[in-house]
């Protein structure tokens, strides 16, 4: 990886404690939620990157995670309705020594902001985005949201939702992310990694963080937490390492010959050799989009976490900056009397 | 020149065309006459090159001298059907010896590049005008196509017209047969042919158009003298075929020009520049965040080419997006800008409120065009003004300020940025098609005539709390505008959190408390009803009993309609809005010395809405929503009308 474009925030003067981010303000999420554990790492993490806080903002959009801001001590912006992303373009393009970040939801992010979140993507802003992902929508009280199983029964879908739900992995490698990662709320330590390699992501960095809603979707991962189901729930990917889980590591990822796609065997003396590496850098996100749909979308079965793409494409605020340079290595510093005066002009004497 | 102050001789000959044999020193075989104004209208398909045509002869006439004012005029369709009626482009070009207002109401010349462009044009010419038409493209069929049964050039309906019939594209092709160029090719120089020999009937320079025209097509030499040759051909062609007998003079109008270097400018370039120039005086990167969108993209274009003032501009996956960083921007520290149309207006409107609610400076640059909804994308409107002031939820009140010819569009947009910096504010700024794509000259100011728009950000605590800490409170006012501190990030000890949610006054903290949400919206109004806006003057020097009252860029026909009817021996008083939030402090006691209060608007009625609401005046609506601006004559009419029930 190239320097990372954290050189341009300036630095903490004094070494900081997860109490320096914490604000004045009373957290006002139902007792029980994710966002508390959420929050806690995010706070905790943060004086590890030894950046001065006034140059960090978290900028929100609407739902129960976009509070967040409020809580962090730092600059912050909790906006509208899905638009998080384009406000933090804005501010991360015109301002490279901040280091932006982005918290939504899975109904902020996924549905009414879709469209900025996948653009952002594309373009490859220096923004970390935090998608807290419950698979239901919360603070307006419990309808189903776009990542939400099918036929869920909720107060808007009393006989069934119909959609299909987005994987937001799946979504963020379609849309030429260069880094996406999933984690989980209640493991502390892998989403402090997950979010420790983010935050050194030159780009945009994707990471879903899957999230209990207590009170509407409660349990919704509890397959990945229970201690007797995760083993064979969830697949740990480690860049460079082959991928296998489950109980003793028995299971393992292999490529199928026949199709290209990755499945699930069980590790043999045979097939060892053929489990998948897995390689977070690849070039190509074509097998990261494979990991991505290993999951069961209902029982989230397979559930690959970690980071499954990070890899280094041009970043937008860069080039922005660079042609900015360009223009001035090539006209000049811009001179306003001389532009206004441009063109055919003719002169009137009194 | 649309200054107010007109020299007597333009007061008193605007309006019918004055001609005057002016000797034949031009040539001894020609006649040559002195015109004082001339009204001259490119027509052809929106594949002939006419709004470039027009162009040219702009350049040329604004270089000559002469007072201008234009009227580009073309389908949204980029290649609409050839040869039919939907598919004509027009432009037209008012140039006089003295201060115009108007791209004028009929044109004294029309070219006609083929029968749909004549069909499309010949309502608006009056008889005894004289008419250029490229006859190799009346061909039956090409008739046929847009309803001529028989040829209009041998049937007598242009009886009364000055027909001069000139094979315009087969002269093209022969002036160019050395260039070894395919037929289709050198066809399409004949708008070029077109454009010299109109530059030859009205005495242009020429070194303009075939500097143009080289640095136009640098890269292909070959077309770049093909066109020059074309456009020399039709020079040469107006001076030696007995057709055209007569060239005409049109003397530059020194009198309307106070001393100055000046320039031919759009609305919507001027509107670029006065973006440029309010960023470098309030010493701030400028954040242009936008979706491209007819008639304002033109903006987007030209600050994407000055890169070099250190102006980002981020074409944005769409209109929400746009707006959305342009605030991000400005939360950032620069002076943000988003470019758009009605449609587009009505899709930021959620974040329009937010930076009500955030209070921070952000110029929303609406250019309006024919709605609802599509409407008339090329076509001129002013029917976004209920919208701009009142297109949000809640009550979310804007500044809106209204540029009234196109050079206008500098001051309007530095006069806007001076709003939005000091009061920490959204602003609109409604100009619309026809100030975009029109043009006048423009005296180029000086620097130190520009104003200061130097606006400091908050650098420390601001507050000291009960027990004598030092704290920065992001919505404690500025007492006397009522602005709060712009505090960006960056700063140290300043880290706080703005939102859409109500704020309680001076901690900025969420509150949901009602008697601060109260204070809170009262107190947001009060901030924009403060803002400081110069006086309206009426133009009233005859005692008039009724007043006419504008906004935007209905003021070249309102004033030109004033003049008529004053030449008449009619008194009447002319007012011209620029702010229309907050409305100037003396408008209502302007509006009450008046029996008669006329607005004549572009849409149907929305000024007058709101002078009877605010003010308990009468005011009468006059309207057109036709897509194009008022005529002079028919807008005199009308207020004679008013003035004489």
């Amino acid at each position: 990886m190239s320097e990372s474009l954290l050189n341009l925030v300036p630095k903490a003067e004094a070494a900081q404690s997860m109490k320096d981010f914490k604000s004045d303000q009373e957290v006002r999420w139902c007792p029980g939620c994710g966002d508390y554990a959420v929050l806690a790492a995010v706070q905790g993490f943060m004086p590890e990157l030894g950046l001065a806080k006034e140059n960090i903002v978290f900028v929100s959009g609407i739902g129960c995670s976009s509070r967040f801001p409020y809580y962090m001590n730092t600059y912050g912006m909790h906006s509208i309705h899905g638009r998080a992303p384009a406000i933090a373009t804005g501010l991360a393009t015109s301002r490279r020594d901040l280091s932006v970040w982005v918290v939504t939801g899975d109904g902020d992010a996924l549905s009414i902001g879709g469209n900025h979140l996948i653009h952002a993507l594309r373009r490859n802003v220096n923004l970390k985005i935090l998608l807290f992902n419950n698979r239901i929508y919360g603070l307006t009280k419990g309808q189903y949201s776009p990542t939400s199983e099918v036929g869920k029964i909720t107060k808007s879908t009393p006989m069934g939702s119909l959609d299909a739900p987005f994987n937001p992995v799946s979504l963020a490698l379609g849309a030429e992310a260069s880094f996406v990662a999933r984690t989980v709320d209640s493991d502390r330590k892998h989403l402090t990694e997950v979010l420790r390699q983010a935050a050194d992501h030159p780009g945009t960095a994707l990471v879903e963080i899957y999230q209990n809603c207590n009170i509407f979707n409660d349990g919704a991962f509890e397959i990945l937490k229970d201690k007797d189901q995760a083993q064979e729930a969830v697949i740990r990917l480690e860049h460079g390492r082959p991928i296998r889980f489950g109980t003793d590591l028995t299971k393992g990822v292999v490529r199928d010959p026949a199709t290209g796609d990755l499945r699930v065997v069980t590790v043999t003396p045979e097939n060892e050799s053929a489990v998948l590496v897995h390689d977070a850098h690849a070039a190509s996100p074509t097998t990261a989009f494979a990991l991505s749909r290993l999951a069961d979308p209902d029982t989230l079965h397979q559930t690959p976490i970690g980071v499954f793409r990070s890899v280094e494409r041009p970043v937008y605020d860069t080039m922005m900056a660079d042609q900015l340079d360009t223009a001035i290595e090539q006209h000049g510093k811009g001179d306003l009397g001389q532009l206004l005066a441009g063109g055919d002009t003719w002169t009137v004497v009194g | 020149m649309t200054s107010q102050v007109s020299n007597e001789a333009g007061e008193a000959l605007v309006g019918e065309q004055r001609s005057v044999p002016a000797g034949s020193h031009h040539g001894e075989e020609k006649e040559v006459r002195r015109l004082d104004r001339v009204i001259i209208r490119f027509a052809g398909d929106s594949g002939d090159g006419m709004q470039l045509t027009g162009d040219r002869f702009t350049s040329e006439t604004a270089s000559f001298g002469n007072d201008l004012s234009t009227l580009p005029n073309f389908p949204a369709e980029i290649r609409a059907p050839a040869g039919t009626l939907p598919g004509v482009s027009s432009f037209q070009l008012h140039f006089a010896d003295h201060d115009i207002l108007t791209p004028g109401d009929a044109p004294n010349v029309l070219v006609a590049m083929n029968p749909a462009a004549l069909k499309a044009n010949i309502g608006d010419v009056p008889r005894g005008s004289e008419i250029i038409v490229n006859t190799d493209e009346f061909a039956k069929r090409a008739m046929a196509k847009v309803g001529y049964e028989t040829s209009p050039l041998e049937d007598g309906s242009l009886a009364g017209y000055r027909v001069h019939p000139v094979p315009l594209t087969t002269l093209t092709v022969e002036a160019l047969k050395d260039f070894g160029l395919p037929r289709k090719e050198a066809e399409r120089s004949k708008n070029m042919f077109a454009l010299g020999l109109l530059s030859w009937m009205y005495h242009r320079p020429t070194e303009g158009t075939e500097t143009f025209l080289r640095r136009k097509f640098a890269k292909k030499p070959q077309i770049a003298e093909a066109n020059v040759a074309a456009f020399r051909a039709g020079w040469n062609f107006g001076e030696t075929t007995e057709d055209f007998a007569v060239s005409y003079e049109v003397a530059p109008a020194t009198k309307a020009f106070p001393p100055g270097t000046y320039r031919n400018i759009s609305g919507n370039l001027a509107l670029s520049y006065g973006l440029i120039a309010a960023a470098r005086q309030a010493d701030l990167p400028l954040y242009l965040g936008s979706y491209p969108i007819t008639p304002a993209s033109d903006i987007l274009h030209e600050l994407s080419r000055h890169k070099n003032f250190g102006v980002r501009t981020f074409q944005a996956e769409d209109e929400i997006a746009g707006i959305g960083a342009a605030l991000g921007a400005a939360f950032g520290g620069s002076l943000a800008v988003t470019t758009t149309s009605g449609p587009g207006v009505a899709l930021k409107s959620e974040t329009i409120g937010l930076a009500v609610s955030l209070e921070l400076p952000l110029l929303i640059v609406d250019i309006q065009r024919g709605g609802p909804s599509t409407g008339l994308p090329t076509k001129t409107e002013q029917a976004d003004l209920l919208q701009a002031m009142y297109g949000r939820n809640g009550e979310a009140p804007v500044p809106v300020v209204a540029p009234r010819t196109p050079a206008d569009c500098f001051d309007a947009a530095l006069d806007a940025a001076r709003i939005a910096l000091t009061y920490r504010t959204p602003v609109f700024l409604l100009s619309d098609g026809y100030l975009a794509n029109g043009s006048e000259p423009w005296r180029i100011p000086d620097l130190d005539e520009l104003p200061d728009l130097a606006t400091p950000f908050a650098t420390g605590p601001n507050h000291r709390t009960a027990d004598g800490t030092d704290v920065f409170w992001p919505y404690k006012r500025d007492p006397l505008t009522l602005a709060r501190p712009w505090a960006v990030p960056g700063t140290p000890g300043l880290e706080h959190r703005i939102g859409g949610i109500e704020k309680q006054d001076g901690t900025g903290n969420i509150s949901y408390d009602p008697a601060n949400h109260d204070f809170m919206v009262r107190t947001r109004q009060a901030k924009i009803d403060g803002i400081q806006v110069p006086d309206v003057e009426a133009d009233d020097p005859d005692g008039a009993r009724t007043l006419v009252l504008g906004w935007g860029s209905t003021y070249g026909p309102i004033t030109a309609a004033v003049r008529r009817l004053r030449r008449e021996g009619q008194p009447v008083a002319q007012a011209h809005l620029r702010h229309l939030n907050p409305f100037p402090r003396n408008l209502g006691e302007v509006l009450k010395r008046y029996e008669k209060v006329v607005i004549p608007e572009m849409n149907l009625g929305q000024l007058a809405t709101l002078v009877r609401a605010r003010y308990l005046v009468d005011a009468r609506s006059y309207t057109q929503v036709n897509g194009m601006p008022f005529k002079a004559e028919q807008l005199a009419a009308a207020l004679k009308e008013a003035i004489d029930v």
